[in-house]
Protein backbone atom coordinates (compact mmCIF):
# COMPACT_ATOMS: atom_id res chain seq x y z
CA UNK A 1 0.00 0.00 0.00
CA UNK A 2 1.55 3.41 -1.01
CA UNK A 3 0.85 6.22 1.50
CA UNK A 4 0.60 9.90 1.65
CA UNK A 5 0.04 13.09 2.60
CA UNK A 6 -2.81 15.51 0.84
CA UNK A 7 -2.20 19.09 1.83
CA UNK A 8 -5.78 20.96 1.16
CA UNK A 9 -3.82 24.41 0.76
CA UNK A 10 -7.48 26.22 1.24
CA UNK A 11 -8.05 24.97 4.44
CA UNK A 12 -4.45 26.37 5.67
CA UNK A 13 -4.39 29.07 8.03
CA UNK A 14 -1.08 29.59 8.77
CA UNK A 15 -0.75 28.61 11.97
CA UNK A 16 2.85 26.20 11.92
CA UNK A 17 1.53 23.59 14.25
CA UNK A 18 3.00 21.39 12.00
CA UNK A 19 6.19 22.47 12.00
CA UNK A 20 6.25 22.63 15.99
CA UNK A 21 5.18 19.14 16.12
CA UNK A 22 7.85 18.16 13.70
CA UNK A 23 10.65 19.82 15.64
CA UNK A 24 9.51 18.29 18.78
CA UNK A 25 8.60 14.76 17.43
CA UNK A 26 12.23 14.51 15.57
CA UNK A 27 13.86 16.06 18.82
CA UNK A 28 15.79 18.89 16.84
CA UNK A 29 17.89 21.63 18.24
CA UNK A 30 16.46 25.45 18.53
CA UNK A 31 18.32 27.91 16.13
CA UNK A 32 17.47 31.68 16.32
CA UNK A 33 16.12 33.12 13.25
CA UNK A 34 16.01 36.76 12.57
CA UNK A 35 13.02 38.34 11.45
CA UNK A 36 12.92 39.51 8.04
CA UNK A 37 9.56 41.15 7.69
CA UNK A 38 7.52 37.98 7.17
CA UNK A 39 4.99 35.67 9.34
CA UNK A 40 7.31 32.65 7.98
CA UNK A 41 9.28 31.02 10.71
CA UNK A 42 12.45 30.47 9.06
CA UNK A 43 13.87 32.02 5.55
CA UNK A 44 14.05 28.36 4.23
CA UNK A 45 14.20 24.87 5.14
CA UNK A 46 17.29 23.56 7.17
CA UNK A 47 18.87 20.35 8.03
CA UNK A 48 17.03 20.30 11.63
CA UNK A 49 14.40 22.28 10.17
CA UNK A 50 12.62 19.56 7.97
CA UNK A 51 9.04 21.51 7.61
CA UNK A 52 8.24 24.97 6.46
CA UNK A 53 4.71 26.97 6.00
CA UNK A 54 5.70 29.46 2.96
CA UNK A 55 3.93 32.52 3.49
CA UNK A 56 3.64 33.49 -0.21
CA UNK A 57 2.47 37.04 -1.31
CA UNK A 58 1.43 37.08 -4.83
CA UNK A 59 -0.90 38.91 -7.15
CA UNK A 60 -3.86 37.61 -8.71
CA UNK A 61 -6.58 39.31 -10.45
CA UNK A 62 -4.88 42.82 -9.21
CA UNK A 63 -5.33 42.22 -5.62
CA UNK A 64 -3.07 41.42 -2.99
CA UNK A 65 -3.06 37.40 -1.67
CA UNK A 66 -1.67 35.33 0.47
CA UNK A 67 -1.57 31.73 -0.22
CA UNK A 68 -0.20 29.36 2.59
CA UNK A 69 1.94 26.05 1.59
CA UNK A 70 3.85 23.62 3.21
CA UNK A 71 7.13 23.06 1.90
CA UNK A 72 8.89 19.57 2.71
CA UNK A 73 9.96 16.24 1.07
CA UNK A 74 7.23 15.64 -1.71
CA UNK A 75 8.14 11.44 -1.27
CA UNK A 76 8.39 11.34 -5.50
CA UNK A 77 7.52 7.55 -6.67
CA UNK A 78 10.96 8.37 -9.07
CA UNK A 79 12.99 10.49 -6.54
CA UNK A 80 15.84 12.66 -8.08
CA UNK A 81 17.21 11.85 -4.45
CA UNK A 82 17.58 8.79 -5.25
CA UNK A 83 18.45 8.48 -8.72
CA UNK A 84 21.76 10.71 -7.91
CA UNK A 85 22.75 8.98 -4.98
CA UNK A 86 26.29 7.56 -5.25
CA UNK A 87 26.42 5.47 -1.59
CA UNK A 88 24.50 1.93 -1.85
CA UNK A 89 21.22 2.13 0.66
CA UNK A 90 22.00 5.73 1.97
CA UNK A 91 18.29 6.28 0.31
CA UNK A 92 15.78 4.26 0.24
CA UNK A 93 12.43 4.23 -1.16
CA UNK A 94 10.36 1.60 1.48
CA UNK A 95 7.64 -0.77 0.82
CA UNK A 96 4.89 2.15 1.50
CA UNK A 97 6.60 4.60 -1.29
CA UNK A 98 8.30 6.48 1.63
CA UNK A 99 11.57 8.03 0.58
CA UNK A 100 13.49 7.77 3.49
CA UNK A 101 17.60 8.60 4.32
CA UNK A 102 19.40 6.29 6.18
CA UNK A 103 22.22 8.09 7.78
CA UNK A 104 24.73 5.60 8.55
CA UNK A 105 25.28 4.76 4.92
CA UNK A 106 24.88 8.42 3.78
CA UNK A 107 28.97 9.63 2.75
CA UNK A 108 27.56 13.51 3.18
CA UNK A 109 28.47 13.94 -0.45
CA UNK A 110 25.54 16.28 -1.59
CA UNK A 111 24.65 14.82 -4.94
CA UNK A 112 21.11 14.23 -3.94
CA UNK A 113 20.54 17.99 -3.40
CA UNK A 114 21.57 18.63 -6.73
CA UNK A 115 19.03 15.31 -8.14
CA UNK A 116 15.93 17.10 -5.90
CA UNK A 117 13.99 19.17 -8.44
CA UNK A 118 12.39 20.05 -5.17
CA UNK A 119 15.47 21.35 -3.47
CA UNK A 120 14.72 19.65 -0.15
CA UNK A 121 17.80 17.54 1.04
CA UNK A 122 19.97 20.14 3.55
CA UNK A 123 23.34 19.27 4.38
CA UNK A 124 24.64 19.20 8.18
CA UNK A 125 27.81 21.42 8.60
CA UNK A 126 28.16 19.46 11.71
CA UNK A 127 27.69 15.62 10.45
CA UNK A 128 28.45 16.35 7.04
CA UNK A 129 25.41 14.49 6.42
CA UNK A 130 22.06 15.21 4.38
CA UNK A 131 18.73 15.33 6.15
CA UNK A 132 15.17 15.98 5.20
CA UNK A 133 11.67 14.90 6.06
CA UNK A 134 11.51 11.20 7.23
CA UNK A 135 7.25 11.08 6.96
CA UNK A 136 8.29 10.06 10.42
CA UNK A 137 9.06 6.39 9.06
CA UNK A 138 9.53 5.23 12.55
CA UNK A 139 5.88 6.20 13.68
CA UNK A 140 4.13 4.83 10.31
CA UNK A 141 6.17 1.99 10.37
CA UNK A 142 3.37 0.94 14.01
CA UNK A 143 0.74 2.66 12.35
CA UNK A 144 0.44 6.04 13.76
CA UNK A 145 0.29 9.35 11.24
CA UNK A 146 2.94 11.44 10.43
CA UNK A 147 3.10 14.18 13.12
CA UNK A 148 2.64 16.73 11.38
CA UNK A 149 -0.77 15.23 10.30
CA UNK A 150 -1.31 14.65 13.89
CA UNK A 151 -1.49 17.85 15.14
CA UNK A 152 -2.75 20.05 12.06
CA UNK A 153 -6.61 21.42 13.90
CA UNK A 154 -8.11 22.76 10.34
CA UNK A 155 -7.94 19.12 8.58
CA UNK A 156 -5.93 21.00 6.33
CA UNK A 157 -3.66 17.84 6.31
CA UNK A 158 -4.88 14.07 5.76
CA UNK A 159 -2.87 11.17 5.75
CA UNK A 160 -3.55 7.60 4.15
CA UNK A 161 -3.55 5.25 1.27
CA UNK A 162 -2.48 7.43 -1.52
CA UNK A 163 -5.54 6.26 -4.38
CA UNK A 164 -8.31 7.33 -1.57
CA UNK A 165 -6.49 10.64 -0.91
CA UNK A 166 -6.50 11.28 -4.74
CA UNK A 167 -9.96 10.50 -4.79
CA UNK A 168 -10.68 13.04 -1.94
CA UNK A 169 -8.37 15.67 -3.93
CA UNK A 170 -10.68 15.59 -6.99
CA UNK A 171 -13.73 15.73 -4.30
CA UNK A 172 -12.35 18.81 -3.21
CA UNK A 173 -11.44 20.58 -6.47
CA UNK A 174 -14.72 19.74 -7.60
CA UNK A 175 -16.18 21.55 -4.58
CA UNK A 176 -13.59 24.44 -5.04
CA UNK A 177 -14.57 24.72 -8.42
CA UNK A 178 -18.49 25.14 -7.56
CA UNK A 179 -17.41 27.65 -4.96
CA UNK A 180 -16.30 30.00 -8.04
CA UNK A 181 -12.53 28.95 -7.80
CA UNK A 182 -12.28 27.85 -11.58
CA UNK A 183 -8.67 26.90 -11.47
CA UNK A 184 -8.63 25.13 -8.55
CA UNK A 185 -6.61 21.25 -9.22
CA UNK A 186 -4.35 19.21 -7.53
CA UNK A 187 -0.29 19.22 -7.56
CA UNK A 188 1.19 15.72 -8.66
CA UNK A 189 3.40 16.28 -11.29
CA UNK A 190 4.40 13.51 -13.27
CA UNK A 191 7.66 14.53 -14.01
CA UNK A 192 8.39 12.35 -10.96
CA UNK A 193 6.29 9.81 -11.30
CA UNK A 194 3.80 11.51 -9.10
CA UNK A 195 4.42 12.53 -5.43
CA UNK A 196 3.26 10.91 -2.23
CA UNK A 197 2.66 14.30 -0.87
CA UNK A 198 0.11 16.05 -3.06
CA UNK A 199 -1.93 19.62 -2.80
CA UNK A 200 -4.51 20.46 -3.39
CA UNK A 201 -4.21 24.17 -4.95
CA UNK A 202 -7.01 27.06 -5.40
CA UNK A 203 -4.89 28.03 -8.61
CA UNK A 204 -3.54 24.71 -9.97
CA UNK A 205 -2.39 26.71 -13.43
CA UNK A 206 0.41 28.84 -11.32
CA UNK A 207 1.62 26.32 -8.91
CA UNK A 208 4.76 28.66 -8.87
CA UNK A 209 2.56 31.18 -6.48
CA UNK A 210 3.09 28.37 -3.94
CA UNK A 211 6.71 27.88 -4.05
CA UNK A 212 6.02 24.65 -6.15
CA UNK A 213 7.68 23.97 -9.32
CA UNK A 214 5.71 23.42 -12.23
CA UNK A 215 7.21 21.17 -13.97
CA UNK A 216 9.71 19.32 -11.57
CA UNK A 217 12.30 16.97 -13.48
CA UNK A 218 15.16 15.10 -12.61
CA UNK A 219 18.31 17.06 -13.73
CA UNK A 220 19.38 15.58 -17.17
CA UNK A 221 23.14 15.91 -15.79
CA UNK A 222 21.78 13.48 -12.90
CA UNK A 223 20.20 11.08 -15.40
CA UNK A 224 23.03 10.95 -17.52
CA UNK A 225 25.87 10.15 -15.28
CA UNK A 226 23.69 7.45 -13.26
CA UNK A 227 22.30 6.39 -16.85
CA UNK A 228 24.47 5.51 -19.89
CA UNK A 229 27.95 7.17 -18.62
CA UNK A 230 27.96 5.21 -15.55
CA UNK A 231 27.39 2.01 -17.68
CA UNK A 232 30.39 3.29 -20.21
CA UNK A 233 32.89 3.96 -16.98
CA UNK A 234 32.06 0.43 -15.68
CA UNK A 235 32.49 -0.81 -19.49
CA UNK A 236 35.64 0.90 -19.24
CA UNK A 237 36.89 -0.02 -15.38
CA UNK A 238 36.53 -3.94 -15.83
CA UNK A 239 38.08 -3.51 -19.38
CA UNK A 240 41.25 -2.19 -17.63
CA UNK A 241 41.26 -4.57 -14.95
CA UNK A 242 40.65 -7.27 -17.75
CA UNK A 243 43.51 -5.80 -19.65
CA UNK A 244 45.66 -6.04 -17.19
CA UNK A 245 45.38 -9.57 -16.69
CA UNK A 246 45.47 -10.73 -20.10
CA UNK A 247 48.36 -8.40 -20.56
CA UNK A 248 50.04 -10.39 -17.56
CA UNK A 249 49.11 -13.53 -19.19
CA UNK A 250 50.38 -12.88 -22.78
CA UNK A 251 53.01 -10.97 -21.77
CA UNK A 252 54.51 -11.58 -18.27
CA UNK A 253 55.45 -9.42 -15.47
CA UNK A 254 58.01 -6.60 -16.34
CA UNK A 255 61.61 -8.03 -16.61
CA UNK A 256 63.85 -5.39 -14.39
CA UNK A 257 67.39 -6.82 -16.36
CA UNK A 258 65.80 -6.30 -19.89
CA UNK A 259 64.37 -2.86 -19.31
CA UNK A 260 66.98 -2.02 -16.65
CA UNK A 261 66.85 0.55 -13.20
CA UNK A 262 69.76 3.38 -14.03
CA UNK A 263 68.81 4.64 -10.62
CA UNK A 264 69.44 1.60 -8.92
CA UNK A 265 72.86 0.22 -10.79
CA UNK A 266 75.57 0.77 -9.10
CA UNK A 267 78.45 3.00 -10.77
CA UNK A 268 81.99 2.29 -11.22
CA UNK A 269 83.44 4.97 -11.92
CA UNK A 270 86.83 5.23 -10.18
CA UNK B 1 36.40 -16.08 8.55
CA UNK B 2 37.36 -18.67 10.35
CA UNK B 3 41.67 -20.12 10.41
CA UNK B 4 40.39 -23.41 8.53
CA UNK B 5 38.48 -22.04 5.52
CA UNK B 6 39.67 -23.52 2.71
CA UNK B 7 40.81 -22.32 -0.33
CA UNK B 8 37.72 -23.20 -2.28
CA UNK B 9 35.92 -20.79 -0.21
CA UNK B 10 38.28 -18.17 -0.50
CA UNK B 11 37.92 -17.82 -4.34
CA UNK B 12 33.83 -18.58 -3.80
CA UNK B 13 33.78 -15.57 -1.50
CA UNK B 14 35.80 -13.67 -3.76
CA UNK B 15 33.78 -14.00 -6.39
CA UNK B 16 30.74 -13.15 -4.68
CA UNK B 17 31.79 -10.30 -3.92
CA UNK B 18 33.25 -9.01 -7.40
CA UNK B 19 30.15 -10.05 -8.76
CA UNK B 20 28.10 -8.13 -6.32
CA UNK B 21 30.67 -4.91 -7.52
CA UNK B 22 30.12 -5.45 -10.39
CA UNK B 23 26.18 -5.85 -9.96
CA UNK B 24 26.28 -2.09 -8.17
CA UNK B 25 28.61 -0.56 -10.71
CA UNK B 26 26.71 -1.46 -13.88
CA UNK B 27 23.91 -0.02 -12.18
CA UNK B 28 21.87 -2.93 -11.41
CA UNK B 29 18.98 -2.06 -8.98
CA UNK B 30 20.11 -2.15 -5.17
CA UNK B 31 17.94 -4.08 -2.72
CA UNK B 32 15.46 -1.85 -0.56
CA UNK B 33 17.11 -1.44 3.06
CA UNK B 34 14.66 -3.45 5.47
CA UNK B 35 13.07 -1.46 8.21
CA UNK B 36 15.90 -1.92 10.34
CA UNK B 37 16.97 1.48 9.89
CA UNK B 38 14.16 2.90 11.15
CA UNK B 39 14.34 4.72 14.09
CA UNK B 40 12.49 3.10 17.01
CA UNK B 41 9.42 4.47 18.36
CA UNK B 42 9.85 7.34 20.87
CA UNK B 43 7.16 6.46 23.19
CA UNK B 44 7.20 2.90 22.59
CA UNK B 45 8.15 2.29 26.22
CA UNK B 46 6.74 5.67 28.15
CA UNK B 47 3.77 5.75 30.63
CA UNK B 48 0.92 7.67 29.65
CA UNK B 49 -0.89 10.80 31.15
CA UNK B 50 -4.00 12.63 30.01
CA UNK B 51 -3.98 16.13 31.36
CA UNK B 52 -5.12 19.62 29.70
CA UNK B 53 -3.12 22.09 27.61
CA UNK B 54 -3.01 25.13 29.77
CA UNK B 55 -2.47 27.32 27.69
CA UNK B 56 -5.78 28.84 26.17
CA UNK B 57 -9.39 28.28 27.31
CA UNK B 58 -9.95 25.95 24.51
CA UNK B 59 -8.69 23.44 26.77
CA UNK B 60 -7.40 20.85 24.40
CA UNK B 61 -6.19 17.26 26.10
CA UNK B 62 -3.23 16.15 25.64
CA UNK B 63 -1.23 12.74 26.32
CA UNK B 64 2.07 12.93 28.36
CA UNK B 65 4.68 10.46 26.89
CA UNK B 66 7.18 9.64 29.91
CA UNK B 67 10.12 7.73 30.32
CA UNK B 68 10.92 6.35 33.52
CA UNK B 69 8.75 3.67 36.10
CA UNK B 70 8.42 6.89 39.27
CA UNK B 71 10.97 3.88 40.68
CA UNK B 72 12.40 5.70 44.22
CA UNK B 73 16.11 5.78 42.44
CA UNK B 74 14.53 7.01 39.07
CA UNK B 75 13.83 10.58 37.49
CA UNK B 76 10.82 11.00 35.16
CA UNK B 77 11.57 12.53 32.08
CA UNK B 78 8.70 13.32 29.56
CA UNK B 79 9.77 12.83 26.17
CA UNK B 80 7.05 13.69 24.22
CA UNK B 81 3.38 15.64 24.37
CA UNK B 82 0.47 15.47 22.06
CA UNK B 83 -3.08 15.44 21.47
CA UNK B 84 -5.36 13.17 23.30
CA UNK B 85 -7.97 11.68 19.95
CA UNK B 86 -10.14 10.86 22.75
CA UNK B 87 -10.57 14.46 23.83
CA UNK B 88 -13.70 15.65 21.70
CA UNK B 89 -12.73 18.83 21.99
CA UNK B 90 -9.56 18.98 19.81
CA UNK B 91 -9.57 15.15 18.39
CA UNK B 92 -5.56 14.87 19.22
CA UNK B 93 -4.99 18.05 17.14
CA UNK B 94 -3.14 20.50 18.93
CA UNK B 95 -2.16 24.55 17.80
CA UNK B 96 1.77 25.02 17.58
CA UNK B 97 1.49 26.63 21.48
CA UNK B 98 -0.03 23.09 22.30
CA UNK B 99 2.60 21.29 20.20
CA UNK B 100 5.47 22.64 21.92
CA UNK B 101 4.22 21.80 25.71
CA UNK B 102 7.32 19.44 25.71
CA UNK B 103 9.23 22.41 25.71
CA UNK B 104 7.60 24.80 27.71
CA UNK B 105 8.43 21.78 30.57
CA UNK B 106 11.91 20.70 30.37
CA UNK B 107 12.99 23.33 28.13
CA UNK B 108 16.72 24.49 28.96
CA UNK B 109 15.67 27.89 27.94
CA UNK B 110 13.38 28.41 30.55
CA UNK B 111 13.51 31.37 32.67
CA UNK B 112 14.54 30.11 35.92
CA UNK B 113 15.67 32.74 37.68
CA UNK B 114 13.86 36.47 38.04
CA UNK B 115 15.21 39.20 35.55
CA UNK B 116 15.23 42.90 36.67
CA UNK B 117 15.23 45.75 34.14
CA UNK B 118 15.78 48.78 36.11
CA UNK B 119 13.81 51.71 35.26
CA UNK B 120 15.77 53.20 32.16
CA UNK B 121 17.80 50.50 32.10
CA UNK B 122 19.04 48.95 29.09
CA UNK B 123 20.69 45.46 30.50
CA UNK B 124 18.28 42.45 32.29
CA UNK B 125 20.42 41.53 35.55
CA UNK B 126 19.04 38.31 37.85
CA UNK B 127 17.67 39.50 40.94
CA UNK B 128 17.34 36.76 44.12
CA UNK B 129 13.36 35.86 44.63
CA UNK B 130 13.97 37.67 47.97
CA UNK B 131 15.07 41.20 46.79
CA UNK B 132 11.87 40.66 44.08
CA UNK B 133 9.52 39.98 46.73
CA UNK B 134 10.65 43.28 48.79
CA UNK B 135 10.85 45.17 45.73
CA UNK B 136 7.16 44.48 44.44
CA UNK B 137 5.76 45.05 47.79
CA UNK B 138 7.23 48.07 48.40
CA UNK B 139 5.65 49.41 44.72
CA UNK B 140 3.04 47.92 45.64
CA UNK B 141 2.39 49.82 49.43
CA UNK B 142 3.79 53.11 47.93
CA UNK B 143 1.07 53.15 44.88
CA UNK B 144 -1.80 52.16 47.05
CA UNK B 145 -0.72 54.39 49.85
CA UNK B 146 -0.93 57.05 47.18
CA UNK B 147 -4.33 55.73 45.31
CA UNK B 148 -6.61 54.53 47.89
CA UNK B 149 -10.19 55.39 47.69
CA UNK B 150 -11.83 54.80 50.59
CA UNK B 151 -14.98 56.78 49.81
CA UNK B 152 -15.98 58.34 46.48
CA UNK B 153 -17.05 61.76 45.72
CA UNK B 154 -20.53 61.28 47.07
CA UNK B 155 -19.60 59.94 50.34
CA UNK B 156 -20.12 56.09 49.33
CA UNK B 157 -17.64 53.25 50.86
CA UNK B 158 -16.52 51.89 47.71
CA UNK B 159 -12.15 51.13 49.22
CA UNK B 160 -11.06 50.64 46.11
CA UNK B 161 -7.47 50.90 44.42
CA UNK B 162 -7.53 52.67 40.74
CA UNK B 163 -3.93 52.95 40.01
CA UNK B 164 -2.98 48.99 40.45
CA UNK B 165 -3.90 46.54 37.72
CA UNK B 166 -3.40 42.94 37.59
CA UNK B 167 -2.48 40.81 34.63
CA UNK B 168 -2.42 36.64 35.07
CA UNK B 169 -1.24 33.94 32.69
CA UNK B 170 -3.64 31.21 31.16
CA UNK B 171 -0.63 28.58 32.38
CA UNK B 172 -1.55 29.62 36.13
CA UNK B 173 -3.33 27.19 37.99
CA UNK B 174 -6.68 27.28 39.82
CA UNK B 175 -4.80 27.40 43.30
CA UNK B 176 -2.22 30.48 41.87
CA UNK B 177 -5.54 31.87 40.63
CA UNK B 178 -7.81 31.88 43.46
CA UNK B 179 -4.92 33.30 45.65
CA UNK B 180 -4.46 36.07 43.00
CA UNK B 181 -8.01 36.61 43.61
CA UNK B 182 -7.85 36.91 47.39
CA UNK B 183 -4.64 38.89 46.84
CA UNK B 184 -6.78 41.25 43.98
CA UNK B 185 -9.81 41.74 46.43
CA UNK B 186 -7.31 42.50 49.69
CA UNK B 187 -6.19 45.53 47.61
CA UNK B 188 -8.96 46.51 46.19
CA UNK B 189 -8.05 46.42 42.80
CA UNK B 190 -10.31 46.83 39.75
CA UNK B 191 -8.05 46.34 36.50
CA UNK B 192 -7.81 42.29 36.60
CA UNK B 193 -7.23 40.75 33.00
CA UNK B 194 -6.23 37.51 32.26
CA UNK B 195 -3.28 37.05 29.14
CA UNK B 196 -4.12 33.90 27.41
CA UNK B 197 -1.08 34.22 25.68
CA UNK B 198 1.43 34.41 28.22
Amino acid sequence: MIVAKLIDTTLCIGCKACEVACQEWNDQEYTLGTFNGSYQTMPDLAHNFWNLIRFNEVERNGAQSWVMSKYQCMHCAEAGCIAACPAPGAITQMANGTVDFVHENCIGCGYCITGCPFDVPRLSPATKKVYKCSLCSDRTAVGLEPACIKTCPTNCLTFGERDELLRSAEIRTRELKADGHAQAGIYNPAGVGGTNVIYVLNDATQPEQYGLPKDPEIPWTVRLWKGPLKALGAMVFMGSILGAFFHYVIFGPQDPEKHGHPEEEPTHEA
Amino acid sequence: MSKNSSRRDFITRSAATGASTAATLTGAPAENASAAHIAPLKTANTTKYTSICPYCAVGCSVNIHTLGDKARNVRSAIVHIEGDPESPINRGTLCPKGASLEEFVQSDRRLTKVRYRAPGAREWTDLSWEEAFGKMAARIKASRDAGFEEKDAEGRTVNRLENVAMIGGCTDTNEINYLLGKFRFGLGILAYENQSRL
